[in-house]
């Protein structure tokens, strides 16, 4: 089947008698024209990407404009020390996402998901949890196929580039299928899920996309965070059976018409928000060009 | 779009548009030569030549050129690999009326009289379109396996070509001719659902009336091969 609207899916799951995850993976095989292997082994070299860019951090490298670098490092020191306000697996979010951004701003290896720009928030919630609990391969992988059934709603009905609708967009989307993904992995059910995205996606509802000299690193790299940190608050409050009001499909559709009325000074071209201040302009100015 | 568009691709950073399709518009225009590149002129257009710089959009195509995969670790030191490998390349900004803002225009020489001009922009996630070849203006994706075969202008080649891959049994999905003027060269692009043995393009490169055939094999993931 299409997979047009979360509700769609879950009723589709419904009617099955299987779930959410499930009639993704079949929407993928039907798609793709592959076998039950053949999606699910692509599925989990696209997870040892994941763990693989993660394990390449080092903290060391500087991206091609030097702005970023290095702060990944800084927030795992901090971290260590147990100074963290934050403290245990929220503040491993927060390190992880500031790591993988910067992975990507520095030019290493990383998985889109569902932009380069916002690689981290994924990784950065599930990575910790993982390694903090007893989670079979299987469980990680059902998560990432509710993540991406999650993803390809909102890129059908509303946007994913910054530039077509901000970064609400891009790490809004990203929050939304972790959120979705942490709710899989904490054994709540697919309704729950559905919650979480919602929630995710209408918290970060109106956030712009305005990089400086149009590069992938400031804010982008901290943005990260927040749709880490933000996709970990939405699961949490849907696994303590908080609701969102409004239903889930609306939000996303909801996103996608704030996305399309967003001026285009705030939708990647560098021409508003923290680009156009006095430092973002000082910045572009200074840049290698043709 | 499929599910590894949303989770993936997997790609050397920072950017989709300005990295990842970067290197698949190197790599295609290094397939579509046909031969090593030994030198090349490389254009930049619109926000590639704005910000292409901080996004490593040059070291990208010149990697791509030298074959690297949006994946290839190396990329970040395509410059260095160009020298190993000898590839010459020039690198400037261009005012391309009309085009999409990530565009490439490149000029490209292989080993003996071997030359290629192709311009193709980068429209987002990593997807690619190539819009000209030698100046003929064309349109395809790379998302398929695809035949460019430059010909006579003159009937029968077409039917030709078409009579010989029905033979072979190979679909074609897309397909569209281009000339620049009557009975002058001409350009066909056949997108194709199966993979070409090399034995199968030499053959259609015999077929009267075709001047050269470039085969592109829908990119296969390397990453954890």
């Amino acid at each position: 089947m299409a997979l047009d609207s979360i509700r769609e899916i879950l009723d589709e799951a419904h009617a099955s008698g299987t779930s959410f995850w499930e009639v993704v993976l079949q929407a993928d095989m039907e798609e793709r024209q592959v076998t039950r292997e053949a999606s699910m082994a692509k599925m989990l070299t696209t997870w040892m990407a994941m763990q693989e860019a993660a394990d390449a951090y080092t903290g060391t490298r500087k991206s091609v404009s030097g702005l970023v670098g290095g702060d990944g490092m800084k927030m795992r020191q901090y971290n260590f020390r147990g100074e963290a306000l934050s403290g245990g697996y929220v503040s491993e979010v927060i390190a992880e996402a500031l790591s993988m951004a910067e992975s990507n701003a520095c030019m290493r290896r990383i998985v889109a998901c569902p932009t380069a720009g916002a690689c981290g928030v994924m990784p950065a919630v599930m990575l910790p949890l993982v390694k903090n609990y007893d989670i079979k391969q299987r469980q990680i992988l059902e998560a990432l196929y509710v993540a991406s059934g999650v993803g390809i709603v909102i890129a059908k009905k509303a946007c994913i580039a910054g530039a077509s609708g901000g970064c609400q967009a891009e790490i809004g989307t990203a929050s939304g299928m972790a959120a979705a993904a942490l709710v899989k992995l904490r054994g709540g059910s697919d309704e729950t899920a559905a919650h979480a995205v919602a929630m995710a996606l209408a918290n970060l509802m109106g956030l712009v996309c305005d990089p400086i000299a149009g590069l992938v690193e400031v804010p982008c790299v901290k943005r990260n965070v927040i749709g880490a940190v933000n996709a970990v608050s939405a699961a949490d409050m849907a696994m303590a059976g908080i609701e969102s009001f409004v239903p889930v499909d609306e939000v996303i559709e909801a996103m996608g018409e704030v996305g399309r009325h967003m001026p285009v000074e705030y939708r990647e071209t560098a021409l508003g928000g923290l680009a156009n201040t006095p430092t973002g302009r000082a910045v572009k100015d200074s840049m290698r060009r043709l | 779009m499929d599910l590894f568009d949303i989770l993936g691709p997997i790609m050397v950073g920072p950017s989709s548009s300005h990295t990842a399709g970067a290197a698949r518009i190197g790599n295609m225009a290094r397939t579509l030569l046909g031969t090593q590149p030994r030198r090349a002129a490389i254009h930049l257009h619109g926000s590639f030549a704005e910000t292409g710089l901080g996004h490593g959009t040059d070291l990208a195509i010149i990697g791509g050129l030298l074959g690297m995969k949006p994946d290839d670790l190396r990329i970040p030191f395509a410059l260095e690999e160009a020298e190993k490998e000898g590839l010459e390349y020039t690198l400037d900004a261009v005012d391309l009326r009309d085009a999409h803002p990530n565009t490439a225009l490149i000029e490209l020489w292989g080993d003996g009289d071997a030359h290629l001009e192709v311009q193709a922009c980068s429209i987002g996630g990593g997807a690619i379109e190539v819009h000209m070849l030698d100046g003929i203006e064309v349109f395809f994706t790379g998302d398929h396996n695809t035949l460019v075969i430059r010909n006579q202008d003159e009937f029968g080649t077409l039917a030709a070509v078409t009579t010989i891959l029905n033979q072979l049994h190979i679909n074609v999905g897309n397909m569209s001719v281009h000339r620049d003027r009557r009975g002058g060269d001409a350009l066909m692009v056949l997108e194709t659902d199966q993979h070409l043995k090399p034995s199968q393009v030499q053959f259609l490169r015999e077929l009267p009336g075709v001047i050269s055939i470039t085969y592109f094999d829908k990119e296969v993931e390397t990453y954890g091969t």
